[in-house]
């Protein structure tokens, strides 16, 4: 079954078209991963997908519904989340205020539940539950943003960019729990530009350039690929 | 000796009426860096409204107590609705306009507000129904009527009430959150618009409350009573550092101290040159001394520290 699924998707910044008609789709229960070089769109695809972007021009369908015209706040509470580029950390919350924000939209009677499920996941988190969020390193407030995306119990999760900056241990540890959260039934849109990380992680994968996307299948098939080893995976192949 | 505490009990009655002023200014500011410059007006109208209550209130034979508190109740929520609708209709449609826009569109409220005040109460001034007895009573040397007693306990009860609903509840981490950062509480689910609105109600009811403590300490309230007010708790809260809840509530109790302090002393300090009609250059000197050696106010955070 669709979860995601855009059509001619284009952005704009400023004067710039930033994503110039992309289309692609995410099934229920797939991780996919979107690379590409600094600069493709792939992070303006995601704030347009979520909401964020002004100038977004195209068709969003979100669970068989036309979600385009709707705001951010909306697809949030639809199940669509986004963990964006920078993380997104209310730097004077704490750590426990910023995972209690991720259950906002929630009722329910599971949040503690939930944000101990976290903790364990992540368990600097729970060393950490009150001081506030700026005084994280890098890789704690990756945890953070993550664990805090899973508050609101997902249906789809976006992830920009995850193992920016972060030290190979903890992108490692990042990356498992990815798989982790895919494996419990989460949809994942991965971007990334660790192309070789993502592509061993997903299912599918697309690759964009300059605003359009210029391949797609399966992320193994993908991984042998030799365009996508030379420009992507850094190996010069041999003709 | 006397004096000193006599001031000092004043400037802390009326300081804490500053700082619940500035707490509406200072919600405002950081949610949407907006100086409501509107604010003060509210503050005159829920002064005018429970005082035109009380009065009406009294005359049907309710006894004082309970008028006093029906007619404030009343003011809250004229306040209210009256902070909500400049919301909608003066600051939301202007809400990504050049920064200088809705600050216009704010002093053109309070110039509305204002008239209209004037226009159903005329200019002359209400007094202050005299429904509750003042009584006085010593302390130290100086003398605490239970009007003051009663502001301050009111103050802080309606601080404390907000410190909670800020710190500790979904609806104040969230609007924590939204000002910290729009668009990631945005993603999280948070409607901004609804957020905003409720801040403005906040601060309006809390400014009408204001109103009916500043009118009674004084004993009259008229259509201008807002602008001199709402100036001075705007300057409380940017000596607290604008944007900061627990810097409005420092700095509306250390205004009102100084400014209590130096109409007390001035006198004896020039010679009599100067007398207590003086006493706002004192609120307005500390204002630029702080600012001059702290920009961003006494507990603002250093701009740029922003998340």
């Amino acid at each position: 079954m669709s979860m995601l699924a855009v059509r001619d998707l284009e952005v704009r910044y400023g004067g710039i078209l930033a994503v110039k008609g992309v289309s692609l789709h995410v099934d229920e229960g797939e991780l996919v991963c979107l690379i590409g070089a600094n600069g493709a769109g792939k992070s303006s695809t995601l704030r347009a997908l979520s909401g964020l972007a002004e100038n977004a021009k195209g068709g969003v369908i979100y669970q068989e519904r036309d979600i385009a015209a709707r705001p951010a706040f909306e697809r949030a509470r639809a199940g669509l989340a986004l963990v964006p580029e920078g993380r997104g950390i209310f730097a004077q919350l704490s750590v426990d205020e910023n995972l209690l924000m991720g259950a906002y939209m929630r009722r329910d009677s599971g949040i503690n539940a939930d944000r101990d499920d976290v903790f364990a996941l992540f368990p600097r988190l729970r060393e950490r539950r009150s001081q506030t969020g700026g005084t994280l390193s890098g890789g704690e407030q990756q945890m953070l943003a993550l664990g805090r995306a899973l508050m609101s119990r997902p249906k789809l999760l976006m992830l920009d960019e995850p193992s920016m900056g972060l030290a190979p241990l903890v992108v490692r540890r990042i990356f498992e729990v990815i798989r982790d959260i895919n494996a419990r039934g989460v949809t994942v849109l991965l971007v990334e530009q660790n192309a070789k990380a993502a592509l061993e992680l997903a299912t599918r994968a697309y690759v964009m350039e300059s605003g359009r996307i210029t391949l797609e299948g399966e992320a193994r098939a993908l991984l042998n690929d030799p365009k996508v080893r030379e420009a992507y995976l850094g190996e010069s192949v041999a003709p | 000796m006397d004096i000193f505490i006599q001031q000092l009990v004043n400037g802390i009655t009326l300081g804490a009426v500053y700082a619940v002023v500035a707490l509406g200014y200072t919600m405002v500011y950081g949610i949407i860096q907006l100086i409501n410059f509107a604010h003060g007006e509210l503050v005159m109208i829920g002064a005018m409204v429970a005082f035109t209550l009380i009065g009406l209130l009294t005359s049907l034979g309710v006894p004082g107590l309970p008028a006093v508190v029906l007619a404030t109740l009343c003011a809250m929520l004229v306040c209210a609705l009256l902070g909500y609708a400049m919301e909608r209709m003066a600051y939301r449609p202007l809400r990504g306009a050049p920064r200088l826009a809705p600050l216009i569109s704010a002093i053109g409220v309070s110039i509305i507000l204002q008239h209209l005040a004037l226009l159903v109460w005329s200019r002359n001034p209400l007094a202050f129904p005299q429904v509750v007895k003042t009584e006085s009573y010593a302390l130290g040397g100086a003398a605490v009527t239970n009007i003051q007693i009663g502001i301050l306990a009111i103050s802080i009860f309606m601080m404390g009430g907000l410190a909670w609903l800020v710190y500790r509840t979904r609806l104040g981490t969230a609007m924590r959150a939204t000002s910290q950062n729009p668009q990631m509480a945005a993603l999280l689910g948070v409607d901004a618009n609804r957020v905003i609105a409720v801040t403005f109600i906040i601060g309006a009811a809390l400014a009408a409350v204001a109103g009916v403590m500043v009118g009674s300490y004084y004993g009259i309230a008229q259509y201008t009573m807002g602008s001199a007010l709402g100036l001075k708790a705007f300057c409380a809260a940017v000596l607290g550092g604008i944007g900061n809840i627990p810097g409005a509530m420092l700095g509306g109790i250390l205004l009102g101290v100084v400014e209590a302090l130096g109409a007390g002393y001035i006198g004896d300090l020039t010679d009599n040159v100067f007398g207590s009609n003086y006493q706002d250059v004192f609120a307005f000197l500390v204002l630029i001394v702080v600012l001059v050696f702290r920009p961003s106010g006494l507990l603002g955070e250093r701009i740029g520290d922003r998340a």
